[in-house]
């Protein structure tokens, strides 16, 4: 049957396979058909999502169980079966749920890992773990794919955690290097942390509504729409508290403001795996969660959402601000990356629910679609050019246009495309989140508006230093990439151009219904000038050498190196971790275990033996002794009886 | 011969071949199989325990008998399991079972001794299970006690003589206390011609009067409360722990310290609702401050034995926090984690036995690095941390995410309160497994002996696969599990909600 959706179980099993067959028996044979065998189950996944996109989207998503054909994309669940009942209530369901989002992130999610496997297979060439490495790549697709196809919001959490697991073990994937498991911990252990609010979230929220599912949580008759909860907790509604802490979960994964802390370490990964989770998919989980609840936040607690919104954009604009000055390019795209998602919390901060109202969900998913092609892309070239200077950091860059012709017009396609320059595609995007924004909150626009110059700066800033600039000396003269890795690149890079003429209005909006949308020149026009002055002011200082940069930051030293540290988050983390929780409690109570707790006990055991040993002299085996105490005792005896007796 | 006897008659009958037999490749290959077939019995009994009750089979206990064992007091050797018990005797198959693998060579004197010693454990756990007599249950506890000290005593390693002496103490303790709980219920219940019963079925038939709960209910409490590592009583776990021999540590954190949630399942909850309901406050806090304290205990240790029984108390005390919420839904988490608890545990302490054996040391600061070595028993140390910090997949998840939901199903907002701390112990464990997995597994060798170490044997693989399995087939699937407990939970729950 031409409409069954059933096969998307497929789009997620297949990379489970490849899992665990590379997983289990991958040491047994060559390492590149660990290689083979990943890629190519995604690419059947890659094949199918697109498959079911096309078929949803263009024929299918709007006509419900009857056949009919309506105006409304409807949430169709073609797999869903009860995996463990809690309660009589309440039971956790494992099934793939296909709506607008899911099918647009099943999308996402394949092509951007296909890429990342393509690429994988000549940049990790050689290395140890090839193997586990494919095999860990495979856990993670599978993990993000079914929490986007998550029918109810256990279901998420469950994979919310299985990505972050993957994560963890890509992160850490040189396990031999102190700093990259040093990073893949704190990674796991921030986001752990920030998954305690989201648990605690879904306690609340499934106390007062019995239910997880998705479809019943958003439904207009469902427990939250249709009977507003009325407890309070601290003058707010409970919901709304439940709804922050969900979104304290989804800001841990997307590293908002103050949960970020990881996400610049997380760079310690192979580039492939940044590019893949610390870029396109995993990092916009927590986008995806709030848009997968919208209807809840914009109509039942809309203060959530206004959280959501501006931690979105002192997000967007704290990362911004340390991007300008940091020199590991991908830290830079690593700030970059978590602006951006600022930019994707603030879309759905200023968005309400239906209609026109709901413009900012839009243009929020909308950019989640384009930045993840044009982040990805610039992850992967960023990889290109590691992979021939064999650094990091911008310093020891510089005129590798010369040398990397292909990664230097792929780069400078997404660099202009993440700078805003008309027609590209986060032009458009961008273009419709600061519309949203200049309708909702004129202060978060002009912010939103400043850190759109920002961006152009300090990408183009990368850029010219990467390839313009002065040459250093290079000790080998550095080569492009081979075919699989530049491949990849190409294919994104066509994708980060056109991505912006798919019409997303129509297709992804948050009740279903086709939006009109026209452009506003008074948002698009401002927005335009400051990506080129930010790119002009990256062009005066940084296409040739010069000493601009140098002396702004020595007339401006206290802030510079303030910025440059990160603001000392970092430091105020440790600070917490090993001041207040290892020595100020973890190390009392493992003295107040030893000495007073066991103390008291060993103690107990002393006096026993002490007080036996006081006693135990009476029973010294002497005959004598015994008679004399005897003899003294009936003697004693007799008397009392006697005396009593008189 | 009813089929429940097996369970106790096998292991018996293993005892005396050991005794029997002629050197240590003969003692752990009686043993091997021995307790193979008691894993094949008791698969076999789980499945047709859930084919009886799938066809509509409603008895609270099924394979039920009942013989007179000493008539003027009414002793009866009376047996039957339900699903909790029929997964609990699983559990302990399967560890006893990697237990043997686990001590293939590394027994290193009187073999046949240790075996002997280590099934006559298990048959009192086995007997403890199936028992539904409170004095041959009682029996059964103490036959699983008392070998301990003779195991620790001789075979243990470090401070072993202070390590058993008080591990034993402390246990015989709470024996005391629970012996004089049982006697007093026994004095107080009459069964259906009006003699005092030791019949646990018998007695839930009737309420004890209120007075008499509240006075006997505390010391039943306590005593099983020690094994299960209630806090302030579980110190002798850590010390015990680190003495102990690998298939001692496996058996007993994995399956002993379970006599304790499942004691108080079975005998304080199940007849002595009523006080159980009245003083439920008291543990709660107990036990919440067992669960985060013993997770804060651990991320100060440095010897793995230490880090593996602090992470115990904590994970064992959630088995006790989820039986206080005394919903369905939180003891079926609690009894998962028996399960879960059981099954992690012994993986560890598997585990920290093969690298100690390897290393000659437990202290992580002089390790590093052994993921290059020993990949295979790394990768099983991450996977058991993974489970143990509570990874979907893994079992340790469902038993966690039950019993928070069912603690959450209370409005009240000490319970409320007590289940946010308690679930935030998943964070702490995050935290200390992770360091553990860093400094031992990860970075750079630091010793250069450790370059030559061998991985992981036949009989090794054999230890470890068998627990991951288990681990990850309750992770994925674990609806039947959950439904067999939820259903014999159902007359437990029913007493303990009727009494408001």
């Amino acid at each position: 049957m031409i409409m069954n959706f059933e096969y998307v179980l497929l789009i997620i099993l297949l990379p489970l396979l490849s899992f665990l067959i590379t997983g289990l028996t991958g040491m047994k044979y060559k390492p590149i058909w660990s290689g083979i065998i990943g890629t190519v189950s995604l690419g059947l996944s890659f094949s199918l999502s697109w498959f079911t996109a096309i078929k949803y989207f263009f024929a299918y998503g709007k006509i419900d169980a009857q056949g009919v054909l309506g105006d409304t994309f409807l949430k169709l669940t073609p797999w869903n079966i009860n995996w463990l009942q809690l309660s009589p209530t309440l039971h956790i369901d494992m099934g793939i749920m296909l709506d607008p989002i899911s099918v647009m992130m099943l999308v996402v999610v394949t092509t951007v890992s296909l890429m990342a496997h393509i690429y994988s297979i000549g940049y990790m060439k050689g290395e140890d773990g090839f193997v586990r490495f494919f095999s860990f790549l495979s856990l993670f697709s599978f993990s993000m794919l079914g929490l986007v196809v998550a029918t109810n919001l256990f279901q998420m959490y469950i994979f919310w955690e299985l990505v972050g697991v993957s994560s963890y073990l890509l992160i850490g994937y040189y396990y031999q290097k102190p700093s990259a498991v040093s990073a893949s911990k704190k990674a796991f252990i921030v986001t752990r942390f920030a998954d305690l609010g989201f648990l605690v979230g879904i306690l609340i929220l499934s106390y007062f509504t019995q239910t997880f599912d998705f479809k019943e949580l958003v439904s207009p008759e469902g427990p939250v729409l249709g009977h507003p909860i009325t407890a309070m907790f601290m003058g707010t509604s409970v919901l709304v508290w439940s709804m922050i802490l969900i979104f304290m979960g989804g800001a841990g994964k997307s590293a908002m403001f103050p949960l970020h802390i990881w996400l610049p370490d997380a760079m310690e990964g192979p580039t492939p795996v940044s590019a893949l989770i610390h870029a396109a998919t995993m990092v916009v989980a927590g986008v995806y969660l709030v848009a997968r609840l919208i209807p809840v936040y914009a109509i039942q607690a809309p203060a959530a959402l206004e959280v959501v919104g501006y931690v979105g954009a002192f997000s967007s604009l704290f990362a911004a601000i340390i991007a300008t000055t940091q020199f590991d390019i991908k830290r830079v795209l690593a700030f970059s990356t978590m602006s951006q998602i600022g930019y994707m919390m603030v879309g759905l901060g200023m968005s309400g629910y239906g209609g026109h109202e709901g413009l900012g969900y839009m243009a929020s998913m909308f950019h989640l679609f384009t930045h993840a092609m044009f982040k990805a892309l610039l992850f992967l070239a960023a990889g290109a050019i590691i992979h021939a200077v064999h650094s990091n950091v911008m310093n020891e860059m510089g005129g590798l246009r010369k040398y990397l012709p292909i990664t230097h017009i792929t780069f400078l396609i997404a660099t202009l495309t993440i700078a805003g320059v008309p027609g590209l595609s986060a032009f458009f995007s961008k273009d419709e989140i600061l519309v949203a924004a200049y309708h909702h909150n004129k202060f978060i626009y002009y912010i939103q508006l400043f850190v759109a110059g920002l961006t152009a700066f300090y990408m183009f800033r990368l850029y010219f230093r990467v390839f313009w600039n002065t040459e250093p000396h290079y000790h080998h003269t550095p080569h492009e990439s081979p075919l699989t890795m530049t491949i990849p690149l190409m294919f994104l890079a066509f994708m980060a151009i056109f991505s912006g003429y798919i019409p997303f209005h129509d297709l992804v909006t948050s009740d279903g219904k086709a939006l009109e949308t026209h452009a506003e020149y008074i948002v698009m026009i401002p927005a335009i000038l400051v990506g080129f002055i930010g790119i002009g002011m990256a062009w005066v200082m940084y296409k040739k050498e010069t000493d601009i940069p140098d002396k702004i930051s020595q007339s401006l030293r206290g802030i510079y190196t303030t910025i440059y540290h990160k603001f000392y988050i970092d430091e105020v983390y440790m600070f917490i971790t090993h001041r207040i929780l290892f020595r100020g409690i973890s190390q009392p109570i493992a003295w107040f275990d030893k000495h007073v707790i066991d103390g008291t006990l060993d103690g107990m055991g002393k006096t026993t033996e002490l007080v036996s040993d006081r006693i135990k002299g009476l029973q010294s085996g002497q005959l004598q002794k015994y008679a004399f105490v005897f003899v003294t005792g009936v003697i004693i005896l007799l008397l009392s009886v006697l005396y009593f007796a008189a | 011969m009813d089929f429940l006897s097996l369970f106790v008659i096998i292991p018996t009958i293993t005892v005396f071949a050991i005794a029997v037999s002629k050197n240590y490749q003969q003692t752990r290959l009686i043993a091997a199989v021995g307790m193979g077939i008691q894993l094949i019995l008791s698969i076999v009994l789980l499945f047709s325990y859930m084919a009886l009750r799938k066809a509509g089979n409603t008895e609270e206990m099924l394979y039920a008998h009942s013989y007179m064992w000493f008539p003027a007091l009414n002793i009866k050797y009376s047996i039957g399991v339900d699903g909790i018990a029929v997964a609990m005797i699983v559990l302990t198959s399967v560890i006893v079972f990697a237990g043997v693998f686990a001590s293939w060579i590394s027994v290193e004197k009187w073999q046949k001794e240790f075996f002997i010693f280590l099934i006559l454990l298990a048959t009192g756990v086995f007997g403890f299970f199936i028992s539904l007599d409170m004095f041959t249950m009682f029996l059964f506890y103490e036959l699983a006690v008392l070998p301990m000290y003779i195991l620790i005593g001789i075979w243990g390693s470090g401070r072993k003589e202070y390590g058993a002496m008080k591990l034993t103490l402390m246990l015989m303790g709470g024996s005391a206390l629970l012996l004089f709980g049982i006697i007093g219920i026994y004095y107080n219940s009459f069964d259906t011609f009006g003699n005092h019963t030791f019949d646990i079925i018998e007695i839930s038939h009737n309420n004890l009067p209120l007075n008499v709960q509240l006075f006997f209910y505390p010391f039943i409490f306590v005593g099983f409360g020690v094994l299960g590592a209630l806090f302030p009583l579980h110190t002798w776990s850590p010390d015990g722990h680190a003495s102990a021999p690998t298939a001692v540590s496996m058996l007993h954190a994995g399956v002993l310290m379970k006599l304790g949630g499942y004691g108080i399942l079975r005998v304080a909850m199940f007849l002595l609702p009523e006080a159980a309901q009245t003083t439920a406050w008291i543990f709660i806090i107990l036990a919440t401050i067992g669960v985060v304290y013993g997770a804060f205990g651990v991320i100060w240790q440095k010897d793995l034995k230490y880090i593996n029984a602090y992470s115990s108390v904590s994970h064992v005390g959630l088995i006790t926090f989820g039986l206080l919420m005394m919903n369905t839904t939180a003891m079926d988490g609690a009894v998962i984690q028996m399960i879960s608890h059981g099954l992690m545990t012994a993986l560890f302490f598997a585990l920290i036995g093969m690298i100690y054996g390897r290393t000659h040391t437990r202290d992580i600061t002089q390790m590093g690095g052994l993921m290059k070595v020993i990949p295979f028993l790394a990768v099983c140390y991450v996977i058991g941390g993974l489970a143990s910090l509570g990874l979907p997949g893994f079992s340790g998840f469902v038993a966690e995410m039950t019993i928070f939901f069912g603690a959450f199903q209370h409005a009240d907002a000490f319970r409320t309160v007590a289940t946010i701390l308690v679930a935030s112990s998943i964070v702490v464990a995050a935290v200390y497994i992770l360091r553990v997995i860093g400094i031992l597994l990860f970075g750079p060798i630091k010793n250069a002996h450790f370059e030559e170490l061998k991985d992981a044997t036949w009989y090794e693989r054999v230890s470890t696969v068998t627990l991951i399995l288990a681990i990850t087939i309750i992770g994925v699937a674990p609806f039947w599990l959950s439904d067999m407990i939820q259903v014999s939970l159902s007359p437990i729950v029913a007493r303990l909600t009727s009494v408001f």
